[in-house]
């Protein structure tokens, strides 16, 4: 069963000429329960936009995005939302903590939008990425290791179907990388959910046995760069 | 919504203390802004309820002039009085049968600018100050004896002025203090009034006789000049006095001797009834009460327009917060709701520090009106303003978080997702 189908998907942008600016093309493309895919792409290629269409965050111009098996262009946006809540967990490159919050809260606030906050499940995920002792700390006074360990704690805490992570280790040195990486494969392999994640970090890739270039995903041969925001 | 709840709870517990400071500095303004309009309201309530609220007496007789000068002298120990009148006037009118209590006053002298009233026991006896209530003296006092120098004093005079129960005082011309002015004439204080909240714990009371008698004082009730002298009787005819409490019986006569007194006669005045008399002030210097409420409410909406400011000024650190939220899988709606309860928590803090505020406001003006007047205000009295004043400041919050939530709520959250270079 595919947690992700997308067929003929289109996704354009407006110019500040007014122009259609298109920035995604993807025919068809699936990622199974449980499945883990590298998605390789250099800046402005697409990808970042690709994983907020997926995730719901935009919406496609034509085509069909299924996540766990519900059409996202048939969905109002609060239930879109609640998909996203339920069935997606995101992890970015910049980590994207809320700073006013402690760790334990950054991830009970995720939880609160799924299945409800669980103070000791949350604990226990701190736990599980090695922040035991750092549940009441600030994003700021965490090192930058153990914010993206936060980050992975507060995407897979509503068990998601599918983990959308976008260059997750892109703010992280080399030993920092490898753990985040491994974390999250052993934590979408703990909680059964399919991960797909972008980078265009050669280490990074080699590490999946699956792999995909954005070209050969996305038709559109030179997207606009920065056209994802 | 229930789950969404919580991430609301905590959002704007994080915002608050995260903005602690201009959260503490709005609400302050608010808390300034509602303990004003309570304490204008409550204030104006409260003095006009003191002064024209239910005496055990509807009337004043007094000199020719202004009912409300005889009013405030005569009822409020404030002003100067309009004139006296004859004691036949008085002597005529309290024999009427429409008329069931009638307490003569005689006014002019002083003690420590405590005032000195000459009248008779009926002052105590008859008259209620209040429907229901009499004056009465404290255990191990008496009333004084009308036929001696002897006076009963009121509860604050008796405080202040350092008077107990066998001290002695010379009284003093006019009603404020000049040492100048002494009277020879010596009293003794045989009673101190139990306390009464109004005017008259700020009054000696002296037998009527004592002022016509006073070393100094000429009597011209007949039109010529009468010095009383000591063992002699003074002749009704010679005595005046400066007003008269009557109580009338309902209906028609109040009105009757209204028309009598004010219409025909040209020696005396009525002042009738004594609320509509009092009210009458309050109702000239109703613009004033205006301005103060309308000030009060310009300084909420300062408030509230700080509250605006100060979450719309903070919206474009917090977008990404909110863009955040949202990847989360948060509604709008829980950004929106979020706000709006940041914005009313804000005002609730302030509706609650108002109390203080409005306790210290009204605890100043409570003293200062003791002083002025006698009259006491109670600043925990059921006034609506108490309950109406923090709702309406909660409500007026949740609105002016109106423009900041629509702003929030349409976030766009794949622009304000993007890393920060």
């Amino acid at each position: 069963m595919n947690v992700i189908e997308v067929a003929d998907l289109r996704k354009s942008y407006r110019a500040p000429d007014g122009a259609r600016v298109p920035v995604l093309n993807v025919p068809q493309f699936s990622l199974g329960k449980g499945e883990q895919l590298a998605l390789q792409g250099g800046s402005g290629s697409g990808k970042t936009t690709f994983l907020n269409v997926l995730a719901g965050i935009l919406l496609p111009d034509s085509g069909s995005v299924r996540i766990a098996g519900q059409d996202l262009a048939r969905l109002r946006e609060a239930a879109r939302d609640r998909l996203r809540a339920m069935h997606v967990g995101y992890v970015f490159q910049t980590f994207n903590l809320l700073q006013g919050f402690t760790a334990l809260e950054n991830v009970l606030l995720a939880m609160s939008f799924g299945h409800g906050a669980d103070r000791g499940r949350a604990r226990d995920l701190l736990a599980r990425v090695g922040l035991s002792d750092r549940a009441a700390y600030r994003p700021r006074q965490l090192s930058v290791g153990q914010q993206q360990r936060v980050a992975i704690a507060r995407a897979v805490a509503n068990r998601p179907s599918v983990i959308l992570a976008d260059e997750p280790t892109g703010n992280l040195d080399r030993t920092n990388a490898a753990a985040a990486l491994a974390l999250i494969r052993e934590l979408c392999g703990e909680v059964g959910a399919a991960l797909l994640l972008v980078s265009h970090d050669n280490d990074v890739l080699s590490a999946f046995d699956r792999t995909l270039r954005m070209d050969e995903l996305n038709r559109v041969e030179s997207p606009v760069a920065g056209a994802g925001r | 919504m229930i789950r969404a709840g919580r991430a609301v709870q905590l959002l704007v517990r994080r915002n608050l203390r995260q903005h602690a400071l201009s959260t503490v500095a709005t609400a302050l303004s608010l808390a300034l802004a509602g303990g004003l309009t309570m304490a204008v309201f409550v204030i104006e309530g409260q003095t006009r309820a003191a002064f024209t609220g239910e005496l055990g007496f509807n009337a004043v007789l007094g000199g020719r002039g202004s009912a409300l000068q005889l009013v405030l002298n005569s009822v409020f120990h404030l002003d100067t009085s309009p004139g006296n009148i004859p004691w036949k006037i008085y002597d005529e009118v309290r024999k009427r049968p429409y008329v069931e209590v009638a307490v003569p006053l005689a006014v002019g002298d002083n003690y420590l600018n405590y005032r000195i009233v000459g009248t008779t026991l009926d002052m105590f006896n008859k008259l209620e100050f209040q429907r229901g209530r009499r004056m009465s003296v404290a255990p191990g006092g008496r009333l004084f004896d009308p036929d001696l120098q002897e006076a009963v004093i009121g509860s604050v005079v008796a405080k202040r002025a350092g008077l107990t129960l066998g001290s002695t005082f010379n009284p003093y011309h006019g009603i404020t203090y000049d040492p100048a002015q002494r009277h020879d004439d010596v009293y003794v204080v045989v009673g101190i009034l139990e306390q009464t909240n109004t005017p008259n714990d700020r009054v000696i009371f002296i037998p009527i006789e004592g002022i016509f008698r006073m070393s100094g004082h000429t009597l011209r009730g007949d039109g010529g000049e009468y010095t009383p002298r000591r063992g002699k009787p003074i002749p009704d005819a010679v005595k005046e006095v400066s007003a008269v409490l009557l109580k009338l019986k309902a209906g028609q006569p109040g009105f009757h001797l209204f028309q009598e007194v004010n219409r025909q006669g040209r020696v005396a005045t009525l002042a009738w009834p004594i609320g509509s008399v009092m009210g009458e002030i309050f109702d000239k210097l109703g613009w004033m009460a205006q301005v103060l409420r309308l000030l009060a409410y310009l300084v909420v909406c300062v408030a509230a327009a700080s509250i605006l400011t100060g979450i719309y000024n903070s919206l474009s650190a917090r977008r990404r917060d909110y863009a955040i939220l949202r990847a989360l899988g948060a509604k709008r709606s829980v950004v929106f709701v979020s706000i709006i309860a940041e914005a009313k928590s804000i005002a609730a803090l302030g509706a609650l520090l108002s109390f203080g505020v409005y306790a210290g406001i009204l605890t100043a003006a409570a003293y200062v009106v003791r002083e002025q007047t006698g009259v006491v205000i109670e600043p925990w009295v059921a006034h609506e303003a108490l309950w109406v004043t923090p709702l309406a400041m909660i409500a007026i919050g949740g609105v002016t978080g109106i423009l900041p939530a629509r702003k929030a709520y349409a976030t766009d959250v794949a622009s304000n997702l993007a890393p920060l270079s």
